[in-house]
């Protein structure tokens, strides 16, 4: 299997700064990931390979990371915080008004495959809380109103 | 290293520095409970058992990863620390399925035994246990989750043990899981190591989960009956309709040669003895037809047919053909009533090893040939030929061992890239059938380097490989059947010259034992050649002429010419193991022991049901000298043990027991202090022997130790403790030659088993676990069968 010409040149580079190969594994997982989705089966094998190890192996590691995922979600990936800090600040009236909007629960995907919703553990952004992460970014000082702009903003988007 | 001084429980301990300090109070008889720690494992430090109190430090310190230091002062068992472990425990116990009353590991546990030690039988939980059912990940291999208590020994055991790396770790902190290689079941040696190392029962086994309970079994520590390698393994038994019923294999008193190590075989390949096939009745040919028959007709019957041909035909009409399974006391006794009863020197068996080449170069000299254990111990090891992960797994399991905890080097010289070339610091990918020529080149012979290059290959990485195998000290050189003859001379010469010790590999159980008792036409025990005077010919042989007799081939050719009379066949399969065509056996009255009707049984004239080696005393040796007892575990209604059939048909013939097995005092004829002759003045040599190694004359003729009295006194290199043996111990034993003759046993005679992990010559044929588990591994195009082919029909190949 091969990956984006962009990605195998990021992997030839990345080996070279590590004393063994598998420590690679895991931020190529991360960028394997970003390109294909979700860590398929050919992936995993393909990087174990890669990087000798056992197909087992990799899938021990990715199972530890709840970062790391072998099922596809949605192209935007809404992460909200519901810890002590974004809840004192009405992080579970965010959660809820995204379940709402966006007609999902939490760990599910839109039909249409744009979103995904999940409840997650403290992101370290308690100064701005109640905060949440869309993909690698981060949303701070939610408010219902900024929630909804965010939303309409990403499906005009995805009309055009 | 230096020394270290430290305290535990107001004990004063010296330690080597660098040892741990739960080995440290170990070996000072103070227990430290541990449940993730392993002996001989990487460290984990997960479980927390282990906590002791040291002083100086704040918390708690786990023993299982903490290091002597000087002047340390621990307390192993104090409020604090009960406290500690007993809060563990509960943490342990609170998703614990706690179904102790039908676990296999019930009254065997170690959380068990925890659990009753610090009392944290009581549960502050309220929450519902997490559930999941029983999972079987392959034939052997069985899953129950919620018994799992994370202390990754199986883990471990599967990856840095075994080196098979089937099992991992999923998900992260408690909702972590033990997963198996291929997501929803397991691909692997199938050794069952993860099942006998886990704490708990959340491994079992396919072949006793909820078959028993420990504590209804009796335990008997024998030795396995498969491969040469000589492990030992408890036979756990049970009372059954038929005798005694082996329900478990295991090791795990670590007791044998083999550590906790057990294989496929040793562990569960025992099912053959409850075999439906198994005879319990003997059997003689009427009208073309095996039919049962009494033991008193069958003997009768084949004392009669002996003495028919040794009337008509003379001794040299007979043929005998020995077994690889049988113990030493029974080989030596076939041989002795070959050449003694009927006068013959035909006499062979399925050879799978040039011991005689080895025996012969070896000339003598001690301490020359290595024991299994010197393989764990060894700085450097050679391996040419042979793949010792599918043939003998211990031995490969005692390499891996060595190069992981030892570093020791291992040199790899094979034709394939066998898995053991993974541990090798040096691996040498050799033309196939080339092994000889690389050892003529290791001898000094460059030339003989032209058909062992190849691509993978090139002369000059062989001339490093030798001059840094000349470097080598306290180099074991082992070596399969590829060598034979001039090539094992070369081998030893090159080898003695730098104070090597050497293994022959051979293959099944005691194929060692068949070679050392003489099962040859051409030699005696201890590879005496029959050609010249020995102390045999002293003692008892001096009636038999000293010419060789017919070998397995010839004596298959004597047969199909109408001149063997009768062929006396005791546990082997010549027909399947040595491709012999049945026809050539129709015009001999064929006498077969054996525990199914094998390719030979059923064409035999009459078949004897024995005894196999778990149903029996006696003493294996294995590939590499190591002596040990065989104890009697199982028992099947109506057989007999060799020993005692070939005995009772000597009886038969007329001939005098006493001379043929020394027991009732007066053993051997060289006695009674007569007052004539090269004897006289002497009284009985056997008798003197039996009180300097206070040992009391035996007093049945059936009883092997009393054969085995003979063999440690006339037999070379058997001469080993007595005391050790009856302990349960392998004592190696010397291979020594009584004179040294060369040229001895055919080469072109050796044809190896060739099994592999999960097969084991006609005994696998009879296991089911084993054909479960061969057919699970082989791909589908291997089963299809010629048309005419009856899976009903369960021998052979
Ligand atoms: S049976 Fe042996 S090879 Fe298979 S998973 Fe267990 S330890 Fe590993
Ligand atoms: S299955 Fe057994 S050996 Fe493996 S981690 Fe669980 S308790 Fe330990
Ligand atoms: S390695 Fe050989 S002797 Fe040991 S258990 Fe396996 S078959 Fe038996
Ligand atoms: S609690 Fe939400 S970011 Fe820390
Ligand atoms: S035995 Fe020390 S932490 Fe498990």
């Amino acid at each position: 299997m091969k990956f984006s010409d962009q990605l195998e040149q990021r992997f030839a580079t990345m080996v070279t700064h590590y004393p063994t190969k598998r420590s690679v594994l895991v931020p190529m997982l991360l960028y394997i990931q970003d390109e294909l989705g979700s860590l398929t089966e050919e992936a995993i094998h393909e990087i174990a390979q890669r990087v000798e190890l056992s197909d087992l192996e990799v899938r021990n590691v990715i199972s530890y990371y709840s970062m790391l995922r072998t099922r596809a979600v949605g192209k935007y990936n809404f992460q909200i915080c519901t810890n002590v800090s974004c809840l004192l600040r009405g992080a579970e009236d965010i959660f809820e008004q995204c379940k709402k909007k966006l007609g999902v629960g939490n760990k599910q995907t839109t039909s249409d495959g744009l979103f995904y919703l999940e409840e997650v553990e403290c992101i370290g952004a308690c100064s701005w809380a109640p905060a949440m992460m869309m993909n690698y970014e981060f949303v701070e000082n939610l408010t219902a109103a900024k929630i909804d702009e965010l939303i309409e903003g990403l499906k005009k988007k995805e009309q055009q | 290293m230096a020394d270290i001084t430290l305290t535990v429980d107001g004990k004063k301990l010296t330690v080597p520095a660098g040892t741990l300090l739960i080995e440290a109070c170990k070996g000072a008889g103070i227990e430290v409970p541990f449940f993730c720690y392993y002996p001989n494992l990487s460290l984990q430090g997960a479980c927390r058992m282990c906590l002791v109190e040291i002083e100086k430090m704040p918390k708690l310190q786990t023993a299982c990863t903490t290091l002597v230091a000087e002047g340390m002062v621990v307390t192993t068992e104090s409020d604090k620390v009960k406290q500690a472990r007993k809060s563990m425990l509960e943490l342990l116990l609170a998703n614990h399925p706690l179904d102790c009353p039908v676990c296999d590991a019930g009254g065997e546990c170690e959380l068990q035994d925890m659990t009753f030690k610090y009392g944290a039988a009581e549960s502050k939980f309220m929450d519902l246990k997490n559930h999941r059912d029983e999972q079987q990940w392959s034939p052997v291999v069985y899953f129950d989750r919620p018994r799992c208590i994370l202390c990754y020994r199986c883990i471990r055991v599967c990856g840095e043990g075994m080196d098979v790396w089937s099992l991992g770790i999923q998900n992260r902190g408690p909702s972590s899981i033990i997963a198996p290689n291929k997501e929803d079941h397991l691909e692997c040696e199938e050794c069952g190591m993860c099942i006998d190392i886990c704490p708990v029962g959340a491994l079992t086994s396919g072949a006793y989960r909820y078959k028993t309970r420990p504590w209804e079994m009796k335990h008997v520590g024998t030795v396995c009956t498969h491969c040469g390698d000589g492990c030992k393994t408890t036979l756990g038994v049970r009372r059954a309709d038929t005798g005694m019923q082996i329900v478990r294999g295991d090791n795990r008193d670590k007791s044998g040669i083999n550590g906790e190590f057990l294989c496929i075989k040793g562990r569960y390949a025992f099912d053959f003895a409850h075999h439906p096939e198994r005879l319990p009745q003997p059997l003689v040919k009427r009208e073309g037809k095996l039919v049962p028959t009494t033991w008193e007709q069958a003997f009768d019957l084949i004392a009669k047919k002996f003495q028919d041909a040794l009337t008509s035909d003379g001794p040299t009409s007979i043929g005998v053909i020995g077994s690889n399974h049988t113990s030493n006391e029974e080989n030596y006794l076939l041989q002795k009533f070959a050449r003694l009863v009927l006068g013959t020197n035909n006499i062979d068996h399925h050879r799978t090893a040039d011991f005689p080449a080895f025996a012969s170069a070896l000339a003598g000299k001690q301490n020359t040939t290595a024991s299994m254990r010197d393989v764990f111990s060894a700085p450097a090891v050679l391996l040419i030929g042979n793949d010792p992960t599918e043939q003998h797994p211990l031995l490969a399991w005692q390499i891996r061992s060595d190069v992981r905890l030892h570093r020791a080097k291992l040199y790899v010289v094979n034709s394939s890239a066998i898995k053991l070339h993974r541990q090798a610091t040096s691996f040498a990918q050799i033309v196939s059938g080339s092994e000889g020529n690389f050892v003529q080149f290791l001898a000094g012979n460059d030339k003989a380097a032209d058909s062992v290059v190849s691509p993978n290959l090139t002369r000059e990485a062989l001339t490093t490989l030798r001059d840094a195998l000349k470097n080598e000290s306290g180099l074991v050189i082992i070596f399969g059947s590829e060598l034979r003859g001039a090539d094992v001379k070369a081998l030893v010469d090159f080898g003695l010259a730098q104070g090597a010790k050497f293994i022959c590999l051979g293959d099944y159980a005691n194929s060692r034992g068949a070679a050392d008792m003489g099962l040859y036409p051409d030699m005696l025990p201890g590879y005496a050649p029959v050609l010249t005077a020995t102390r045999y010919h002293e003692e008892w042989l001096d009636e038999i002429p000293p010419i060789p007799g017919m070998n397995l081939l010839q004596m298959m050719d004597a047969a199909k010419n109408g001149k063997l009379k009768a062929l006396y066949v005791v546990g082997s399969n010549p027909i399947a193991r040595n491709n012999i065509d049945p026809f050539a056996l129709s015009k001999s009255f064929v006498i077969v022991q054996d525990m199914f009707l094998t390719e030979t049984a059923s064409i035999a004239d009459v078949v004897l049901p024995v005894a196999n080696a778990y149903e029996k005393s006696g003493t294996y040796t294995n590939t590499s000298g190591d002596v040990q007892m065989l104890k009697k575990a199982g028992e099947f209604a109506g057989v007999r043990n060799d020993f005692e059939c070939i005995v009772r048909i000597a009886a038969r013939m007329g001939y005098d027991v006493h001379k043929l097995v020394p027991f009732g005092g007066a053993g051997t004829r060289a006695d009674m202090g007569q007052t004539r002759g090269a004897q006289s003045g002497e009284s009985d040599r056997h008798a003197v022997w039996l009180a300097s190694h206070n040992l009391e004359p035996k007093m049945s003729p059936y009883d092997p130790t009393a054969m085995l009295d003979e063999i440690q006194r006339l037999v070379p290199g058997y001469d080993i403790s007595r005391l050790n043996l009856l302990a349960g111990q392998d004592v190696h034993s010397q291979l020594v030659q009584i004179t040294g003759a060369t040229g001895m046993g055919d080469p072109a005679l050796i044809m190896p088993a060739n099994d592999s992990l999960f097969t084991s010559g006609t005994l696998g044929k009879f296991s089911d676990t084993l054909n479960t588990v061969y057919e699970r591994y082989s791909p589908p195009h291997d089963l299809e069968m010629a048309a005419d082919y009856d899976p009903q029909v369960r021998m052979g190949g």
